[in-house]
């Protein structure tokens, strides 16, 4: 849809000037306030603004932070002390950036199983779930260095133990494992060196997400969006223009979740965190149970069921590697989960085995937890890499509605929305939707 | 024709060399940025350790610092040597000494792991070798894991009374640094 005609008409002398020269209010009108968006989105297509609302607060006050934080090994711990004692507002920026990064971890999720359930990664999206997952990974990245900051036990033996995730390349090539994870501390330990640059990259990485962002947009701007039935748009009467309509459910959406948000920061902003992180770093005392932050609570998981070192670390990138594959993966015509009687009950058995492993990751790594550790890791491997591809073959999905409109009117005459009906195979019965 | 031919044969080659210096002075300028981030000279800077061992009673344990790490120093029961005795050297996860001192290929025998005539002395580097933990057993109420040496908690690596990795993720034994005994009650780290 991103083909559709230019509606923009520069009404004055200076609008018609610059749109000679740098034709950028043409862009924003025609990419955003006219473009064409399906008329059907329900609340789960609003993460997109919340997301992109959740970058720009951890930028925001992430600079803030910058001009009061010490990035060495003294200062470093005292210094987040000092911004929450002594800063103007310190304690707000802090709080804020803190559980922000909870938050966007929360709307990053829900965002991606919105993809899932959807089938959204499907032709001609395939690029746009690729940087959507680059996205992620950037993400990880700029979250874990940016915890390693604060330099309380938490964040200095996690930094030891991620780092040292690299040393298990020594047993490919003996020696390789070892340089490059000495490269990365600048020492042979994780000192003060390390987390200078840790600063810098935790500086740099969030705005990269936003290069990449863009070029997310991007991608989705050339098929457009996908929407609830997944059927694509085949007519005008298909889509509605993004704005007012879209921005004001975007906003009412970001106020909800704005809420969330402050009663976090307000009432429980050490909820999401960790106690041991208000100690200071100790190099020679490992505390009894180091626990990442919640939002990687299933990769560790994954990295702890297997008992090799290199295996773990494997299993452990391979389970984002493989979202890469997912647009291949997925064999069947049929994109949204609405129509598939079968994908839907592996959907939610995967949310549940994410849930899961988040649990279990949190626990320590032994006896039962250690068990259901391992069948976890092993069913999340086995939902992309055997019954993605399987149920396209076995599947007989239910009839597609002809389109968008015919889907949405349908229903508002129905009154209740039973999409599936309409089309009627057989008579199966359709999936009840809950708006 | 056959000047033009001759011509695009010439260019080819000028592009190819051009192409082929630029690429070499790209990775030239490349490698500045990349070694900056390795160990600097202060930090290579080696230094040694001496550590008094007169005050360390059989059973008791210390930890010093050696270049950024935690080295235990052990003192042995007759108990604690004798179970790291007992162990086959070839059913051991790792069947490798791990000792600075010896030649790589060196077995973990209990003997390989100390240094003759002092085997009631155990140093080792204290870093888990799985992600590098400091495992628990120094102290006394520690819990030592099943083989009564030392235990990872972050990820459960169990090691035994030479500091070989016996049960869990780690897949090293602990490494033993360079050091020797300058006397009888005093060693030299490093
Ligand atoms: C900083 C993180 C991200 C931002 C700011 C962002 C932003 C957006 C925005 C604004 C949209 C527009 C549609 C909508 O509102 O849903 C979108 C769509 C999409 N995103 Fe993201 N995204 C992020 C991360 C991700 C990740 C991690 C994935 C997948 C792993 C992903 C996959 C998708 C897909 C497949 C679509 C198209 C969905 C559709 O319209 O059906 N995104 N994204
Ligand atoms: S770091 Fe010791 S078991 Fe993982």
């Amino acid at each position: 849809m991103a083909q559709h005609e230019s509606t923009y008409q520069p009404n004055t002398g200076v609008e018609r000037w610059l749109d000679d020269r740098l034709p950028l209010p043409r862009l924003m009108h025609d990419q955003v306030n006219a473009f064409p968006t399906p008329r059907n989105l329900n609340y789960w297509w609003t993460y997109g603004g919340i997301l992109t609302f959740c970058l720009a607060v951890q930028i925001i006050t992430g600079v803030v932070l910058a001009m009061h934080y010490q990035p060495s090994a003294e200062m470093a711990f005292d210094s987040v002390e000092h911004i929450m004692r002594n800063v103007n507002w310190g304690w707000l920026m802090r709080y804020t950036h803190a559980v922000g990064a909870s938050m966007f971890f929360v709307a990053v999720y829900i965002h991606f199983f919105r993809g899932l359930y959807y089938g959204s990664y499907k032709a001609p999206r395939e690029v746009l779930w690729i940087l959507g997952v680059i996205i992620l990974l950037l993400m990880m990245a700029t979250a874990f260095m940016g915890y390693s900051l604060v330099w309380g036990q938490m964040s200095f033996w996690a930094v030891t133990v991620i780092t040292n995730l690299f040393s298990s390349l020594d047993s490919i090539i003996p020696g390789v494992g070892t340089a490059i994870v000495e490269w990365i501390w600048g020492g042979y330990s994780v000192t003060g060196t390390t987390l200078t640059r840790l600063f810098s990259l935790h500086y740099l990485l969030p705005f990269a997400i936003a290069g990449v962002v863009v070029l997310h947009i991007w991608a989705l701007h050339v098929p457009g969006n996908n929407n609830p039935t997944g059927v694509s748009v085949k007519q005008n009467s298909d889509t509605i223009p993004f704005h007012p309509y879209y921005t004001t459910k975007d906003m009412f959406a970001l106020t909800l979740f704005a809420l969330l948000f402050a009663w976090f920061v307000f009432y429980a902003p050490n909820y999401l965190g960790h106690a041991d992180n208000y100690i200071e770093a100790n190099p020679l005392q490992t505390p009894p149970h180091i626990v990442p932050e919640w939002y990687f609570l299933p990769y560790y998981a994954i990295l702890r069921a297997i008992p090799n070192k290199l295996l773990g670390v494997i299993a452990m990138f391979g389970s984002i590697a493989v979202l890469f594959l997912v647009p291949w993966l997925d064999t069947s015509r049929v994109r949204s989960a609405r129509y598939r009687p079968l994908y839907k009950w592996f959907f939610w058995l995967f949310v549940i085995t994410c849930l899961v492993l988040g649990y279990l990751g949190a626990k320590p790594p032994e006896g039962a937890y250690l068990t259901f550790g391992r069948i976890f890791t092993a069913y999340y491997f086995i939902h992309f890499l055997i019954i993605m591809p399987l149920l396209g073959a076995i599947e007989t999905p239910r009839a597609t509605p002809k389109s968008i409109t015919e889907d949405v009117l349908d229903k508002a005459s129905k009154g209740d929305g039973d999409a599936g009906a309409i089309a009627g195979v057989s008579g199966a019965p359709a999936a009840p939707e809950t708006r | 024709m056959a000047t033009d031919q001759s011509d695009s044969t010439r260019r080819d080659f000028l592009l190819v060399a051009t192409g082929a210096f630029a690429a070499v002075g790209g990775a030239a300028a490349l490698w500045p940025l990349v070694d900056q981030m390795n160990p600097d000279a202060s930090t290579q800077a080696l230094a040694s350790i001496e550590v008094d061992l007169e005050p360390i009673e059989a059973g008791q344990a210390v930890t010093v610092l050696w270049r950024g790490k935690p080295i235990f120093v052990r003192h042995r029961t007759e108990e604690e040597i004798k179970l790291a005795n007992e162990a086959n050297v070839s059913d051991l996860p790792d069947p490798e000494a791990r000792n600075a001192d010896l030649p790589e290929d060196a077995p973990a025998t209990d003997i390989n792991r100390t240094k003759k005539d002092h085997e009631n002395w155990l140093i080792l580097v204290g870093i888990c070798t799985h992600l590098g933990c400091i495992p628990k057993g120094q102290r006394l109420g520690d819990k030592k894991g099943e083989f009564d040496g030392w235990f990872c908690p972050c990820h459960g690596s169990h090691y035994d009374t030479a500091g070989r990795i016996r049960k869990g993720p780690a897949p090293r034994n602990l490494d033993v640094p360079h050091y020797e005994f300058v006397s009888d009650t005093k060693v030299k780290i490093g």
